[in-house]
């Protein structure tokens, strides 16, 4: 199976303090360290125990810069086969669509039996894989944190996690889209030694015009949706202790429950 | 202002509580005109499902066909594509079917996509401010999207709260002729259910979580009545899983779960940096503890100094006679 | 003498003895050869292992270890039962060695055993047989009726390993009793015929058999003799070919295995031997894999183990019912090595080791205590072997979940918490502390002789941070101009290292050796034992190191440091020996020196401590690993501490702190139980007119610990 994973570079939630800069209106940008995002390691994982298992090879592609290849290196230190960098000026700025344009045309570049993205990265969008599916016409399924190759290989049997932990079982057809939920599988760890291996291997770049794509479609040209700043909702420091009798502190939190949307 | 739709999900003939909210956030976009309630369905729950919208929508646009009893994301979409206006701004939750279905509306009906919106600032003409979370919450931002040829827009559930005002009387249209022939290249086969005791906790909006305060395996009866009551799920910190009280899924931190809920009530629990690093987002933390030093107050919002053991019985009687 | 012949002159079933014997020895020589060179094959196939160095240090060891059987009276009985029998081969050595030719040449005498001499050894024999024998039965009584815990088989194994100790216990004691009966027939008839050689030992087993035989006719005698000699023939030789295939191997392995011993304390073997870190990048596999990769050394180890199972008893992660225990790591890769490298027949491609005789959870178990070296009479190693094994695991990238955040965030940030490496220091820029102590930041702008190495735990645990603040002040007191590294400060690295990413460390530790050169401090000072191994034996080229413990111990005896009274002086201590401190660097005295020198402090020891100290559970990264166990190892722990009568427990390592605090509420002792880090209690009590501790500070005493 050939399978294309999409992938991006995120300021590593866990070993970050997202905090705002001192002009209010972007986070601090100085200090933060990147990794790849959690969800697309989980589909790279998947990906890699697909061909394990059935043979293939297993690509990771990011749109981003120079800065970006070290997480595809990263990758393929985890075994991914290839890495490719979609790389233009013109792709800066692009919003949600216009990544999904730019995949769907390296996408169509190729032919790959499944595309897997993660669920989301560290916008919390969740659109890119859907966009990027219905752009190349393909099937999609989200939250996916089960995946099963039919007989054939041209279907799966996949698992959607929906509310109250249940699942949700369906058959998609090959070519398709995934996004791929944490928790599928746990990913292979990836040593140091590893990403040292393949710290000079190098990586194919490709461009608008190697794509095909126009440049008012993508980049802040055609974005359709712009962030304007980031800022933090006023809120106030370490715990208002609630004091009184047991009675009237309950009667306090409840009401402040309900409030919070805390009650059913 | 273009049409604004709202898709509304439903179960066992009952609309989702996200129907009011969606209703809201329609008129937060444009006061004025009404927004349109668009469900899929089969059979006598869709007809249920679509008489209680009166209430609150004008028009309640039905798309009805056995293939549709099942909500499967990609026959919705193709139903949703077939029926709905060009330049249309729909309106969806954004849960596990919203994330599913509505970017591939977004592109199929070549509108603008914008996800998991908490609050809608202005719109001004054909451009839309609203509000979004980044980077698991920490953060928040502005962004502005371009309505001019329409958007699917997805609401964060329980982000805009019901608007009162007077019922509507609205009507109902059938469109269900409007959609074609659809591919099933997807085909939805069962829905597994969680076992008991398969709680996710990350996928709960409120968590009653206990720590070592709570003393005992028994006491762990009295988090879930509590738990119950809310609606939540019991979570908990490490000491209570290496004590076997609770399953090993039900621990939050950075050797458990990460959860991201909008409440979180910690019990007993110190607030120990590696249960605490488990919890994302900005979640209104309650802590309850008997240990007026402990530092979980720090953190916390609101904090109460009790036994927890008398505390939270008091609180779910409470909750109890309160709904 | 008359028809009294000896062995190599008697006739055997038509065949004179000398002949016989001749054969049988040849044969019995090239058997054992063939054996031991077909033991040999799996060594040459192994890695490299450089242990031909320092001969006069392994000499030394092998004088204290295996001659002065050192080790084994930490067992009594058995250590009694091992040293007899261990003194009474090496002095009937000569004897078998005698006997053996006589069945070749009857006049043979070892040159200069002669006459008194030759007495005088005789009666030493006699009474080392016996000794021997009576040793065999107390141990197969040990084996049968008493059944020690350490000698039980592990689960699925067949019941042959305990019936072939038992066979072999049976098979020394008739080779002794073969050669009294040999002695004892040949002195009875002598006695008869009225030839009186040298009195036998009195009450020797010779000597009472000689006594019983007293009334048997000359031929009997005679017949008893011979069959003697050719069943003292038999069994040696059958005892020699068939010790190589079990754990009675170590008769012939031990003298090797205790020579070559690791000599190096503390540290960890290179990835290889002979191999530079810079090539290791390029290498295509590293660690151990499959049994070929272990080095020649480990094998020797798996062939001289006795399956005492002391150290397994000392486990503390067999213990608490994790899956490790260190004496089935070794006697399952003997057992693998047998069995794809046997005497008869091809070698046999093996799979790789873990997943097939190891598991995961297994090799991730061990915290790296030590204890289980420190027991073992026969010097093996285990630690290199779990590094090795732990290597090859995250080569292959099988590392834990709950293992790979903390690595990544050392890789990115420095430190397992994934905290911003500016805020390093900020434990020391607290402002009540700051009013008491000044902290400089060796960053360049200011130079001092002392680098207090703080360390990531020290650095950014809420709790621990105290600790830091106790051993600033402590030095402040003495006076010693120290500074921090500050922000450019990262993890040491020892866990890193000792759960197999090298790589990592290795980057960790240049980054360290860099900071720590740029601050040109003249000494370090630690109060973390995991930073202390480290600096001390995995860093090469840095200033000496010491634990602050030393540096209190010394100060106190300089008189630079005076105590005031307890406040409390009615609660009992007990120090709790870190592993890092103690049984892998030796630092016992001085923490309890420490704890002496504070008036009104009443001091209790633990059964297990100094070198038998039991550990907390673990450091560094272990803090994230998720075993499966029965229970905590600091549960265990503050246990012991509560039977030994102690109401607080002191400990000079963060990671012991956070432990042991945790597991005296797990084990529903709050309120009975402290815990107090030994800095913490001595900044409190140093008698000086300076303000109390800032607040957070941990007080001592029962039922006064921060809550965690």
């Amino acid at each position: 199976m050939e399978i294309l994973v999409c992938v991006r570079r995120v300021p590593d939630t866990s070993e970050n303090e997202i905090q705002l800069n001192s002009e209010q209106n972007d986070i601090e940008r100085d200090d933060l360290v990147y990794s790849v995002n959690e969800w697309d390691n989980y589909a790279v994982e998947e990906a890699l125990q697909i061909v394990g298992r059935l043979g293939g090879h297993v690509t990771v592609v990011t749109v981003g810069g120079e800065d970006d290849e070290e997480i595809l290196r990263r990758q393929m230190a985890m075994g991914a086969n290839h890495g490719v960098l979609l790389s233009d000026a013109a792709f800066e700025g692009s919003d949600g669509l216009g990544i999904a344009r730019i995949l769907a045309a390296f996408v169509k570049k190729g032919s790959y039996d499944l595309v897997l993205t993660g669920v989301q990265a560290e916008d919390g969008g969740a659109a890119v894989g859907g966009m990027l599916a219905a752009m190349l016409d393909y099937p999609f399924a989200s939250l996916v944190n089960a995946v099963e190759v039919l007989d054939g290989a041209r279907a799966l049997r996949v698992s959607r996690e929906i509310e109250g932990g249940n699942r949700e079982i369906s058959e998609i057809d090959l070519p398709c889209v995934l996004s791929i939920q944490t928790g599928i599988n746990e990913p292979r760890y990836v040593g140091m030694r590893g990403i040292r291996q393949v710290a000079s291997i190098p990586i194919p770049t490709h461009g608008a015009a190697d794509l095909g794509l126009a440049a008012g479609a993508v980049g802040a040209a055609g974005a359709k949706v712009t962030r304007e700043d980031y800022f933090v909702p006023p809120a106030g420091k370490g715990a208002e202790m609630l004091q009184g009798k047991r009675d009237e502190v309950v009667d306090k939190l409840v009401e402040l429950l309900a409030a919070k949307g805390g009650l059913k | 202002m273009a049409p604004i739709f709202a898709y509304i999900e439903h179960r066992g003939g009952v609309p989702d509580d996200t129907a009011a909210e969606l209703a809201a956030a329609a008129r937060t976009i444009d006061a004025t005109s009404a927004p349109t309630a668009i469900l899929t369905g089969a059979g006598a729950d869709l007809g249920a499902v679509a008489e209680s919208l009166r209430a609150s929508y004008d028009e309640v646009w039905t798309i009805g066909g056995d293939a549709l009893a099942h909500p499967n994301a990609e026959l919705v979409r193709a139903a949703l594509v077939g029926a709905l206006p060009r330049g249309s701004v729909v309106l969806v939750a954004h849960n596990h079917f919203g994330m599913d279905m509505a970017p591939g509306l977004a592109v199929r009906m070549q509108a603008a996509m914008v996800s998991d919106i908490l609050g809608i600032e202005a719109v001004d003409g054909t451009s839309m401010r609203a509000v979004r979370q980044e980077f698991g919450g920490q953060v928040s931002a502005h962004v502005r999207c371009d309505l001019s040829a329409g958007a699917v827009v997805t609401v964060r559930p329980g982000a805009f709260k019901p608007a009162g005002g007077a019922p509507v009387n609205g009507r109902v249209v059938d469109k269900s002729s409007a959609i074609g022939a659809i591919a099933a290249r997807r085909r939805y086969i069962e829905t597994v259910v969680a076992e008991a005791g398969d709680v996710d906790i990350t996928k709960h909006s409120v968590l009653v979580s206990v720590g070592r305060g709570i003393q005992d395996q028994e006491n762990v009866a009295l988090a879930e009545a509590l738990a119950e009551a809310l609606g939540a799920a019991v979570s908990c910190s490490r000491p209570v899983v290496d004590a076997k009280w609770l399953e090993k899924s039900r621990q939050v931190g950075t050797s458990g779960q990460t959860v991201k809920p909008k409440v979180y009530l910690a019990c007993g629990i110190s607030g120990a940096f590696q249960h605490l690093a488990g919890l994302k987002g900005s979640p209104f933390i309650v802590a309850v503890n008997k240990n007026p030093k402990a530092p979980i107050f720090q953190y916390a919002d609101v904090g109460i100094v009790d036994d927890v053991l008398e505390f939270i019985p008091a609180l779910t009687e409470k909750v109890r006679a309160r709904s | 003498m008359d028809g009294f012949l000896p062995p190599a002159q008697a006739t055997f079933w038509l065949i004179q003895g000398r002949t016989l014997f001749w054969i049988l020895h040849l044969l019995g020589l090239a058997c054992f050869l063939y054996i031991a060179a077909r033991r040999f094959v799996p060594l040459m196939r192994a890695e490299r292992d450089v242990r031909f160095d320092r001969p006069l240090q392994r000499l030394g060891k092998v004088a204290q270890f295996w001659f002065g059987q050192w080790k084994h009276p930490r067992y009594p009985l058995a250590g009694a039962i091992h040293i007899l029998v261990f003194a009474g081969f090496l002095l009937l050595a000569t004897r078998a060695f005698t006997v053996l030719i006589h069945g070749v040449n009857e006049d043979f005498v070892v040159p200069g055993l002669t006459g008194w001499a030759g007495r005088a050894y005789a009666l030493v024999t006699h009474y080392a047989a016996t000794v021997v024998f009576l040793c065999m039965v107390v141990a197969a009584v040990r084996r049968l009726v008493f059944k020690p815990a350490r000698y039980a088989l592990p689960e699925g194994a067949s019941p042959r390993r305990a019936l072939d100790a038992i066979f072999l216990l049976g098979l020394i004691a008739a080779l002794m009793l073969a050669d009294a009966v040999y002695e004892a027939s040949e002195a009875a008839a002598h006695a008869q015929l009225g030839h009186h050689g040298a009195p036998l030992g009195a009450l020797s087993m010779p000597w009472m058999l000689e006594k019983a035989f007293a009334s048997a006719s000359v031929p009997a005698l005679h017949r008893t003799y011979l069959g003697a000699y050719l069943a003292h023939e038999i069994l040696f030789f059958f005892l020699l070919c068939y010790r190589p295939f079990g754990i009675q191997f170590h008769v012939e392995t031990s003298l090797f295995s205790v020579y070559f011993a690791k000599l190096d304390r503390g540290t960890v073997k290179p990835v290889k031997w002979g191999v530079s870190e810079e090539q290791l990048a390029q290498a295509k596999s590293i660690g151990v894999k499959t049994f070929e990769d272990f080095t020649w050394k480990h094998i020797l180890d798996f062939y001289s183990c006795a399956d005492c199972g002391r150290c397994s008893d000392n486990c503390p992660a067999n213990a608490v019912g994790r899956p490790l225990s260190p004496r089935f790591i070794t006697t399952k890769g003997r057992d693998y090595s047998f069995e794809h490298y046997p005497v008869a027949g091809t070698a046999r491609n093996g799979t790789p080791l873990i997943g097939s005789i190891y598991s995961e959870d297994e090799i991730w178990s061990c915290t790296t205590c030590g204890a289980c070296e420190e027991e073992c009479p026969l010097l093996i190693e285990y630690i290199d072997k779990i590094v090795d094994l732990r290597r090859g695991m995250v080569d292959e990238g099988k590392v834990p979940q709950s293992l790979q955040k903390p690595l990544k965030a050392l890789e990115s940030r420095g430190n397992p918490y994934g905290k911003m490496e500016k805020k390093r220091a900020d434990w020391a820029r607290a402002k009540e502390f700051r009013q008491t102590c000044e902290v400089a930041t060796l960053d360049g702008s200011q130079r001092a002789a002392t680098l207090y190495f703080v360390d990531s735990i020290t650095s950014f645990d809420d709790r621990m941070q105290s600790i830091g603040r106790a051993t600033a002040r402590i030095l402040d007191h003495v006076g010693e101009p120290f500074g921090i590294l500050g922000a450019a400060e990262k993890d040491s690295g020892h866990e890193v290292r000792r759960f197999g990413e090298e790589t990592l460390f290795m980057a960790l530790r240049d980054h360290n050796v860099e900071a720590i050169k740029a601050s040109g401090a003249t000494r370090i000072v630690t109060a973390d034992p995991h930073a202390f191994n480290a600096l001390r034996h995995d860093y090469r080229d840095v200033p000496p190191i010491e634990h602050i413990s030393q540096v209190i111990a010394r100060q106190v005896k300089a008189g630079r440091i005076a105590f005031a009274p307890l406040a409390d002086s009615q609660p009992t201590y007990t120090f709790h020996d870190p592993c890092y401190l103690g049984r892998h660097n030796r630092v016992y005295d001085d923490p309890r020196e420490v704890l002496d020198a504070i008036p009104g402090l009443k001091r209790v020891e633990m059964d297990r401590c100094r070198d038998r100290s039991f550990c907390c559970g673990g450091g560094g990264l272990m803090l994230f690993y998720e075993p499966k166990e029965d229970q905590r190892m600091g549960v265990l722990r503050v246990k012991m501490a509560a039977e030994a009568g102690a109401d607080v427990i002191v400990t000079a390592c963060p990671f012991c702190l956070v432990n042991v605090e945790d597991a005296i509420k797990v084990a529903g002792l709050e309120g009975r139980l402290g815990a107090v880090d030994l800095a913490e209690l001595v900044d409190r009590q140093i008698a000086r007119p300076a303000p109390p501790a800032a607040p957070g500070e941990a007080p001592a005493g029962p039922g006064r610990d921060v809550v965690m």
